[in-house]
């Protein structure tokens, strides 16, 4: 028996439910071949970062500037260049580049908090070829003076103004730190989002002990990450009018199936692939494919949600039990 | 025809735009002020723009001027226009080749920002020295005195020296037209291709060497024939000046533009004419216009082409009516008869004047670019009208030595009311200038005023001071000299309103805008008594800004220019103010365009701040400051300084007369101490608690301003309160004290020595054993500190374990406060030398960064120790110091033999315990070199009494029985470029001289060009594409000599290394080379962790350190640094000569770093293997 892995994911009709996330790994033509090739059904490319546009515009402007028109025999001390290539265009020479070299959807992506001015390249994106386009806010609420709601207000007023640039289809790419999440995340929908991608994971800050400076750091995710998107998909699925893309955690059929039963439109993967190479698409897939053949599911469209908190025979394990039992066996004695 | 356009240039700009489309080849050599000549060029060829034949001219930079020449001359030969942009000592070293492309009547032009050839001190500004030095090499020399002329006669020449076969030397004057922005009628490109000749083109080209047509040039000739071979080309000089003059007319029919070979205006029937040439007869003009207006009889002659000189057509513009002519020369020919242009027009008028001569005079004006004025030219007319008027004379300075100078009333003006005249006093890095510049553009390229821009700076690098002059007018700006009656000023720093005098300028009236963070009911009594009686007695309207609040609140950092070019709109009326803003933000949009939105945002933002933070303040009817206008040194200093580099720093130079000036340009050393610039906004504080005393922030220190002493507790007594010390800690002094101390009024506030400090503090680990703090708070206390601390007596040299850095910060460093950059990579080696030699150094020092913060007036760095001795220094050119530096060494050698020789011969009377005492000595370390000196004393105590010939020449010689320390010094465009083949020269000498290679990796002092230590994938000027070649290996080439000691250091990365190096080097007895890593401006990047980058090159192996000892026979070659560890992308992305390449051109910047981590991999491999070899060969048996 075969089974029909197709599924839809902002409205793209996707070939199986396997996405590639926004990743280094993305912004190189010869991997996204390689990641085609191996059975990846879209792609989504590595983030524009609004941080980085802001401080590469400033920074190559203190360059330019820099011991300038101070001495008479120099000043200047670099040659205008004759063009020049800011991240953003070489961004977007990627996306149409990329959308000539493979078939498979691909997704831009940009990160930012605010409605500055990198907004419009939301829609410079759409222009270079994109199919979708992934809105990754990214807010650390360090500022003590801000409420929540002012936070909150601010990422849908954000969704708003790059939806209204857009015609393709836009997924918002948000942390799990609200008070209701559930109820941010149908603000969101509301506000324009055709899709969540359920969460993203922020650089953390790490402590040097030999220097004792602070190194920013990114680790591979690991599956046991998994379970906080888990149970925020199966609770979101069925209430909110949006896609669902699960992200963080997804090392194998196994998790991807997890994903999957929860409610997830589609799985996204990125550190099982620096930890084990392409290939282990394939395996993903085919794991994924015997597990439902030995299930008898026909399609991934069937399992979809199917465990998810409305149609799990246990809806409040998502609310509270799952909790009391983790804790439980995490300390080998009950609370 | 295209249509004209009005543009708003400088001269130079002016002057490549021509050159650009007439010309296949360009070989240059950056020289200022012409050096952004071939920058442009270079740009516009690196972005496509094609010349009248349809290609991209190749724009080449050579290793000198003379190379330039060479190539010119070889490109010309074998077919392609060329030309070239020089000026000053870069003309000079063409000279051989202008004899010989003129010989060869080849056509081509040479575009000379004309500036002072150095003579008793170099100068970078303008005068005609360089051009007249060139007037027997049979070239044409075509002048233009405005930005217009310079497009204009640039045109010209390429169509005078096609047709007549003449090269042409196209001058202008340097900064003053050169760097005038000015509003032109912009030539298009089919005007200029009207006037070139494609026939005139094709037969250039046809007379080039040819193997299908072979011919010989360039022969040797004998006395039979040679005279008369000189003489054939007399035919085409007879031609040349007709020639040009019917390019002039055919010019004029289709510019409307009419120039002749001696244009004359003035009254017909004038009795007193002044002949002048370049910006200075534009002067003479608009003050000619102002006093025929007033019905003198007065008139003008510029020269245009000045050889061959025509002397019928000179006398012919001539009015008949002239009684006296005065001939001004921007030039000097001591012992001449006369300047060049007067003894021109002396022959001239005797050759071709029909009836009884006028009287001519001739005087010197302007030279390096001395102001020239209208008043002063109404002195040379007042003067001419005397009928015992001098008939030499100089004018714009006082002579009270030879009293050749004339009085002028300075008060006489001929600017007229309608013109808006404005100054503003800027600081180099808050883009005052930059600010201006785009004024004078949006005046001059949206209204139907003329507008002109002229930019002033000082000689530091860091903390310079910029003086801007604008003026907007009805009418074309003739005038080229500096604004003295300004209708506006505006000060954008308000420091400097405690020590300038910048209302001397303004007229009745005036508007005076001050940038201070003091709002407008505060600010008027923290004015300086003198401005406060100013602007009451010019009734000078105030306004205040706080500039630095805006651009704080809009993220601009201390970029105040764009509040205050707002500002000034506001206030000079030159535009109504909503069309001013709308001006100002196009501006803005097309020079930071490209930059990005985040720019532009922040730019906007500071515009639409400006007006609301402006205030007029309320004036009060009466003085009321409690504080006088600082000015000059203060305290007890030697007259000389106090009264003659004390008021040149105080910007009254001008007002020196000849008598306050040394002859021959002498002066003393220790000058810097008396500056006090205060430049920084924060200084370094030291924690004692927490400090590990490891010297590394004095060590690192560019300026000296923050040093360290160890002093036994007595020497505390009288320490003022707040004078930190704490234990010493090691063996060496035991039981001693120790300070760090700030000099707070000579720290630039780099940040250095915190960035190298490694101590942090447990409970808060961002502060360290140093901090920087904002120096006010500071301020009083720390002056007290410093004095204090200078006055605790030095540790005994002899005693001192220097070879460590801790050891090496107790020695007194004699250099110090110098004018670098703040954070300057350089410094610190120069430093470090003079603490271990340098009261026994000689520094010959090449032209660049190091010449000029070492010699740049009023001050200079090198110190004197307690014993009044200390480096002596001198610069001669930049393309001889190793030449010249070894011929320090020549003479004290051969003074220590005819020494050592008296010696002998007066054994007798001396005594054979001294005199063997003398001359067994060996002087390697201090207690032998201060047991010389008390020896040479004891010698020359006993001379004295002594009444011989012999005597009193061993008394005059003796001083060199001390060891002295030779050092020629200089950056990577002398060493690897246009000094190579000197350095090479020395190298094989073998000669006892110690030689610094201050590599920044590119020419820094004129503006980033690359140069050939310049590395792979580096973007310079004239490597705009990232420079495809590696770095030249200048330590390898030493080292294949065999007995060059040779060392590469970085007192970044390893401090430790480096002393070791330079103790070595000093220390053999041969020639020895260090080249030193010095972090630049030029790198892009923050200079304040110009240090930890040190580390990281070091670590990546892009800049490996060693050592190579010809007194190691086995393995002379050792390896300082470890193997190549991280990839040297991430070292080069730091920076952005690197990262500007992979914003532009990511693909080639991918290869080229990918080349350059390459260059490292096969030197390090290579540099191993050398490592491990041995170099001895031993004595083996030559086989017959």
């Amino acid at each position: 028996m075969s089974v029909d892995l197709r599924t839809k994911y902002l409205g793209l009709e996707l070939k199986n439910p396997l996405v590639v996330a926004a990743c280094p790994l993305t912004q190189s033509i010869d991997n996204l071949k390689q990641l085609e090739d191996a059975g990846a059904a879209a792609a989504v490319m590595p983030s524009l970062f609004e941080e980085q546009i802001t401080h590469e515009e400033v920074a190559h402007s203190q360059a330019q500037d820099f011991g300038t028109e101070s001495f008479a025999e120099a000043l200047s001390y670099f040659p205008e260049p004759a063009e020049y290539r800011a991240t953003p265009d070489i961004y977007l020479d990627a996306i149409a580049e990329a959308k000539k070299a493979v078939s498979m959807p691909i997704i831009g992506s940009l990160n930012g908090v605010s409605r500055g001015g990198w907004v419009e390249y939301a829609k410079r994106i759409q222009d270079a070829g994109a199919d979708a386009l992934e809105l990754n806010i990214y807010l650390i609420a360090a500022d003590m003076s801000v409420s929540g709601a002012e936070i909150e207000e601010k990422y849908l007023e954000l969704v708003r103004a790059v939806k209204e640039s857009l015609s393709i289809p836009l997924a918002v790419k948000v942390g799990p730190y609200f008070s209701s999440p559930g109820h941010m995340a149908k603000r969101i929908a509301e506000a324009g989002a055709d899709g969540l991608v359920i969460f993203n994971r922020f650089l953390q800050p790490d402590i040097d002990l030999d220097d004792l400076e602070i190194s920013p750091k990114l680790v591979l995710s690991s599956s046991n990450e998994l379970l906080l998107p888990l149970r925020w998909i199966a609770i979101l699925h069925g209430r909110v009018d949006a896609s669902l893309a699960l992200t963080s955690g997804i090392h194998g059929a196994k998790s991807l199936l997890k994903a999957l039963l929860a409610g997830a439109d589609v799985g996204m993967i990125a550190s099982v692939l620096y930890q084990k190479g392409f290939d282990k698409i394939g395996t993903i897939l085919a794991g994924m494919t015997e597990w439902m053949e030995e299930k008898e599911y026909e399609s991934v469209e069937q399992l979809k949600g199917s465990m998810s908190q409305e149609n799990c025979p246990d809806p409040a394990a998502f609310e509270r039990g799952n909790y009391m039992k983790a804790l439980t066996s995490f300390t080998g004695e009950a609370i | 025809m295209a249509e004209r356009r009005f543009v708003t240039i400088d001269g130079n700009e002016a002057t490549s735009s021509i050159a650009h489309l007439c010309n296949e080849v360009m070989a240059i050599y950056p020289i200022t002020p012409s050096s952004n000549m071939g920058e442009l060029t270079d740009a516009w060829a690196a972005a496509g723009k094609k010349n009248l034949f349809g290609t991209i001219p190749h724009v080449v930079e050579m290793q000198s001027e003379a190379g330039a020449a060479g190539a010119v001359h070889g490109s010309l030969q074998a077919g392609a226009l060329t030309c070239t942009f020089t000026a000053s000592q870069g003309l000079l070293l063409m000279i051989p080749n202008m004899f010989k492309i003129a010989g060869e009547l080849t056509s081509t032009v040479f575009h000379v920002s004309a500036r002072t050839v150095a003579t008793h001190a170099l100068s970078i500004f303008g005068d005609h020295g360089d051009v007249m030095a060139c007037r027997s090499t049979g070239w044409a020399f075509l002048a233009a005195a405005s930005v217009q002329e310079a497009q204009d006669m640039a045109l010209v020449a390429y169509a005078s020296t096609l047709e007549s076969r003449v090269p042409f030397v196209h001058f202008f004057d340097g900064f003053r037209t050169s760097h005038e922005e000015n509003k032109i009628e912009q030539l298009s490109e089919d005007d200029v291709r009207s006037m070139i000749d494609m026939d005139l083109v094709q037969a250039h080209r046809d007379r080039a060497l040819n193997p299908d047509r072979p011919k010989l040039r360039g022969t040797a000739q004998n006395p039979d024939v040679f005279f008369q071979a000189r003489e054939a080309c007399n035919p085409f000089y007879d031609k040349a000046p007709g020639i040009v003059q019917g390019v002039m007319d055919k010019f004029a029919k289709l510019t409307g533009r009419r120039y002749h070979l001696f244009d004359y205006t003035g009254a017909p029937d004038a009795d007193r004419v002044i002949v002048a040439m370049c910006s200075g007869a534009g002067i003479v003009e608009e003050t000619v216009d102002y006093l025929t207006g007033k019905g003198e009889k007065v008139g003008l002659v510029t020269v245009r082409l000045y050889r061959p000189f025509d002397g019928k057509a000179f006398v012919a513009a001539l009015p008949k009516s002239v009684k006296t002519i005065a001939v001004l020369d921007r030039t000097k020919e001591p012992g001449a008869l006369g300047e060049p242009l007067y003894q021109d027009v002396v022959a001239a008028l005797v050759e071709n004047w029909s009836d009884s001569l006028p009287r001519v005079i001739g005087g010197r004006y302007g030279l390096s670019s001395k102001e020239f004025t209208p008043a002063m030219v109404k002195g040379v007319f007042d003067e001419a009208a005397k009928p015992d008027a001098k008939k030499h004379f100089t004018v714009g300075i006082n002579d009270d030595v030879t009293n050749l100078s004339l009085d002028y009333d300075p008060s006489f003006s001929t600017e007229a009311d309608d013109v808006t005249r404005a100054v503003f006093f800027g600081l180099g890095s808050d883009g005052t200038v930059g600010a201006n510049k785009n004024s004078v553009k949006i005046v001059g390229e949206n209204t139907p005023l003329y507008a002109q821009g002229y930019f002033v700076y000082d000689s530091k690098k860091a903390g310079s001071v910029t003086v801007s002059h604008l003026r907007f007018s009805p009418r074309p700006i003739k005038g080229s000299y500096l604004v003295h009656k300004a209708n506006f000023v505006a000060c954008h720093q308000s420091v400097f309103i405690e020590k300038l005098d910048m209302l001397s300028t303004a007229e009745e009236g005036a508007t005076f805008l001050l940038n201070s963070p003091y709002g407008p009911d505060e600010v008027w009594d923290k004015i300086p008594l003198e401005t406060q009686q100013q602007i009451l007695d010019k009734k000078i309207r105030l306004f205040v800004v706080d500039a630095y609040r805006v651009a704080r609140e809009a993220e601009m950092g201390f970029r105040i220019n764009t509040v205050m070019q707002t500002c000034f709109f506001k206030l000079a009326n030159v535009l109504p103010e909503a069309e001013a803003i709308a001006r100002i933000k196009d501006a803005i949009t097309k020079t930071y365009g490209k930059r990005g939105e985040t720019i532009l945002k922040r730019n906007f933002a500071a515009v639409d701040g400006a007006i609301a933070a402006l205030h007029e303040v309320k004036v009060p009817g009466q003085v009321t400051s409690k504080f006088r206008r600082l000015s000059g040194f203060q305290g007890d200093v030697d007259p000389f300084v106090k009264n003659v580099l004390g008021e040149i720093a105080a910007g009254n130079g001008d007002e020196l007369p000849v008598s306050a000036m040394p002859v021959d340009g002498t002066f003393p050393t220790a000058t810097t101490q008396y500056e006090k610039r205060s430049v920084a906004l924060d200084i370094p504080i030291w924690d004692k608690e927490i400090c590990i005393q490891c010297g590394l922030c004095s060590l690192g220190c560019p300026h000296a301003a923050i040093r360290m002493k160890a002093y036994p507790p007595g020497a505390l007594a009288g320490a003022p309160e707040g004078f930190l010390s704490t234990d010493w800690k090691g063996k060496e002094y035991e039981g001693w004290k120790m300070s760090i101390q700030v000099a707070p009024d000579d720290c630039t506030g780099c940040g250095l020595c915190v960035d190298v400090c490694p101590a942090k503090n447990r409970e808060i680990a961002k502060r360290k054993a140093i901090n920087m703090e904002p120096k006010l708070d500071h301020l009083e206390r720390e002056r007290a500190n410093y004095d204090f601390f200078l006055s605790i007596p030095d540790v005994d040299r002899t005693q001192v374990k220097a070879d460590s850095i801790k050891g090496s910060q107790l020695l007194l460093p004699l250099f110090e406060y110098s004018g670098a950059c703040a954070g300057c990579g350089e410094t610190p080696y120069l430093k470090l030398i003079t603490q271990f030699f340098g009261d026994r150094m000689l520094c010959s020092n090449a032209t660049g960064c190091s010449s000029i913060y070492g010699g740049n007036l009023p001050c200079t760095p090198y110190a004197k120790n307690a014993d009044g001795r200390g480096p002596s220094w001198s610069n001669s050119l930049f393309e001889d110091c190793a030449e010249f530096g070894f011929g320090f060494r020549l003479a004290i050698d051969q003074q220590i033999e005819y020494a050592a020789s008296l010696l002998k011969k007066l054994s007798g009377q001396l005594g054979d315990n001294l005199v063997n005492a003398l001359l067994s000595n060996k002087q390697e370390t201090e207690e032998e070199i201060a047991a010389q000196r008390k020896a040479v004393a004891e010698l020359k105590a006993k001379l004295a009494g002594i009444d011989s010939r012999e005597a009193k020449d061993l008394l005059a010689s003796s001083d060199f029985l001390a060891r002295r320390s030779v050092w020629i010094l200089g950056g990577d465009g002398w060493a690897y470029d246009i000094g190579y083949g000197g350095l090479d020269h020395v190298f094989a000498s073998g000669r006892d001289v110690n030689i610094l290679v201050l590599d920044t990796e590119v020419y820094s002092n004129t503006g980033g060009q690359a140069s050939k230590a310049t590395p792979r994938g580096g973007v310079a000027k004239f490597a705009a594409g990232g420079k495809p070649s590696g770095k030249k290996d200048l330590g390898m080439m030493a080292m294949s000599y065999g007995n060059v000691y040779v060392a590469q250091i970085s007192l970044g990365a390893n401090p430790n290394q480096a002393i070791k190096a330079i103790r070595a080097a000093e220390a053999y007895r041969g020639t020895s080379l260090i080249i030193a890593y010095a972090h630049c401006i030029a790198h892009g990047i923050n200079m304040t962790t110009g240090m930890s980058l040190q580390k990281e090159a070091v670590a990546c192996g892009y800049w490996p350190l060693y050592r190579f000892d010809p007194n190691d026979k086995s393995k002379p070659f050792q390896l300082d640094s470890k193997p190549p560890k991280g990839a040297f992308k991430d070292f080069a992305m730091q920076q952005a000569r690197f990262a500007m390449l992979a914003r532009s051109k990511p693909e080639d910047s991918e290869r080229l770093l990918r080349l350059g981590q390459q260059d490292i991999n096969d030197r390090w491999n290579y540099y191993e293997q050398l490592a491990a070899t041995t170099r001895d060969g031993g004595e083996k048996e030559v086989q017959a």
